[in-house]
């Protein structure tokens, strides 16, 4: 009975997601009236959590180049660091990494600001007062974390290039020309459909794609949130868990779609 | 107060309401009306619904049976457009005021006319300020619901729902939180703005100084029945032994 309850409310979560998400997406011809919102999200979402983004994406790159790079050198192919740092961090660590600290900032405040109206009666009163809540609350939080990810992504990226670099130098004896030439190399593959790079556009659509998720994670957490303080936490929670989870799991689609031979 | 009001039409009717939530039968086969122009008290005991009553009027709660009319529609069964198109006829008070935290006083009161209508901007101000002099609070524009009391919340709170210039003005506990001074003051604005915009009211509270002041009738609630529904001098000269008891415990 236990699993079939929870079983039934999952799906329900679902189910509200989806929905969110196509009601947000069939709102986005009112995002011209919303970009001051948007504007207030971006600031204090990503601009506000920049430094975290580079310090973690810095150590990231550091520890990439370290682990493999210790190897290489066993077998002498240290001059391979680069490449691997750089496929590593546009393909994967880059939107990963960004998209997780974006789910416990971005998706963590979503869920805390918009479970808080719910238990104090704010959204009601918008209900009351015919104000359509997906328009004012989720449309500028969903474009704005859908512009974030893949920015924060780039920097992310690129801070995690030059650590991995700086351990190559430092650390492993690998020359910083060596590094970079096989760096720049490696993302040169372009892609069938834009003269971009592959591994770097794969890495930010994936990106953008899991900011889309923690947005509508985060608010349906919110929306659904009931029970005073103690029902935010536990919409808080359940946004930054989800999110996670709902990026892994997308994460391995994404990559076995674009990937695949 | 308006003695006539047995005359007028029904604007609200509740028939035989039945609400549960889980195991709790809040509201029991309610039944009332309110005809226009009047102001009816709800007055009971914590825990009678008298909140849930509000909540079915602005179809926020649906009735699990019976029926909840306003302005002849039944709620319940009404389209979201035309919900919506009721619900612009009607204010709510909540019991906190309700106000969008990260907006201002000036800005929670003007979100309904810049969400839902394509008034100029000049005008939306011209009539936010109007809304903040008749509840007594003209210059507060600027102020955010983190730096403002309970009372003054609650005068926001009365401007925003009063700025559709709505013909039904609902309030949930507007005295609750309030020292007897302030709750004074927010007890003659209610009832200045019966007898100045001659809308229909609906007060949720127990308190029985502002039942005197705004009430043209009261309904007091049991058990989620209707128990009395007499005007304010006769409810509070009943000896009603139910009435009796619980009046004796009250602050008030």
């Amino acid at each position: 009975m236990a699993f079939q309850k929870t079983f039934v409310e999952l799906c329900n979560g679902i189910g509200f997601q989806i929905e969110l998400l196509l009601g947000t997406l069939a709102r986005l011809p009112d995002l011209r009236r919303r970009m001051h919102s948007v504007a207030d999200i971006l600031y204090q979402g990503a601009v506000q959590g920049l430094h975290v983004v580079l310090l973690v994406g810095l150590f990231i790159g550091m520890i990439v180049a370290l682990q493999t790079g210790i190897e290489l050198q066993r077998i002498g192919q240290q001059d391979q660091i680069g490449t691997i740092v750089a496929i590593s961090m546009a393909r994967e660590m880059g939107p990963f990494i960004t998209c997780t600290i974006l789910a416990a900032t971005m998706g963590s405040s979503m869920a805390a600001e918009i479970g808080t109206m719910a238990v104090s009666d704010e959204l009601a009163a918008l209900e009351v007062l015919s104000i359509d809540r997906i328009k004012l609350l989720v449309l500028p939080r969903l474009v704005a974390i859908t512009i974030a990810a893949p920015l924060l992504t780039i920097l992310c990226d690129s801070i995690g290039i030059f650590g991995g670099g700086f351990v190559a130098q430092a650390q492993l004896h690998v020359s910083s020309q060596l590094y970079y030439d096989s760096a720049v190399e490696a993302l040169r593959d372009p892609a069938h459909l834009f003269p971009l790079p592959k591994d770097l556009y794969a890495g930010l659509f994936k990106s953008g794609v899991f900011g889309i998720l923690i947005a509508i994670i985060g608010c349906s957490a919110g929306l659904r949130a009931s029970g005073g303080a103690l029902g935010v936490g536990k919409a808080t929670r359940a946004a930054v868990r989800d999110s996670i989870i709902a990026i892994i799991v997308a994460n391995y689609f994404i990559t076995w779609m674009l990937y695949q031979q | 107060m308006s003695p006539d009001t047995t005359e007028r039409e029904t604007v609200i009717r509740f028939r035989d309401v039945h609400k549960s939530f889980g195991s709790q039968h809040v509201l029991n086969g309610l039944s009332f009306e309110v005809r226009r122009g009047e102001c009816l008290a709800v007055m009971g005991p914590s825990g009678t619904g008298k909140s849930v009553v509000l909540r079915h009027v602005i179809g926020l709660l649906k009735p699990d049976s019976g029926a909840v009319e306003v302005e002849g529609s039944e709620v319940s069964q009404l389209a979201r457009k035309e919900l919506s198109a009721l619900r612009r006829r009607m204010g709510f008070l909540f019991q906190e005021g309700a106000l969008i935290n990260w907006l201002s006083v000036g800005d929670n009161v003007a979100l309904p006319l810049r969400e839902n209508t394509s008034m100029p901007e000049p005008e939306i101000r011209a009539k936010v300020l109007e809304k903040l002099a008749l509840v007594r609070i003209p210059d507060a524009w600027d102020k955010m619901p983190s730096e403002i009391s309970g009372g003054m919340k609650k005068r926001v709170g009365l401007a925003r729902a009063l700025i559709t210039d709505p013909e039904i003005v609902l309030y949930d506990e507007p005295n609750a939180g309030l020292d007897p001074e302030i709750s004074h003051s927010i007890n003659e604005l209610i009832r200045d703005v019966q007898r100045e915009l001659h809308v229909t009211s609906v007060v949720v509270e127990h308190r029985v100084r502002c039942i005197k002041t705004v009430a043209d009738r009261v309904l007091f609630l049991e058990q989620g029945r209707a128990l009395l529904d007499l005007p304010p001098k006769e409810f509070f000269a009943s000896d009603h032994p139910r009435l009796r008891q619980f009046l004796g415990v009250d602050p008030d």
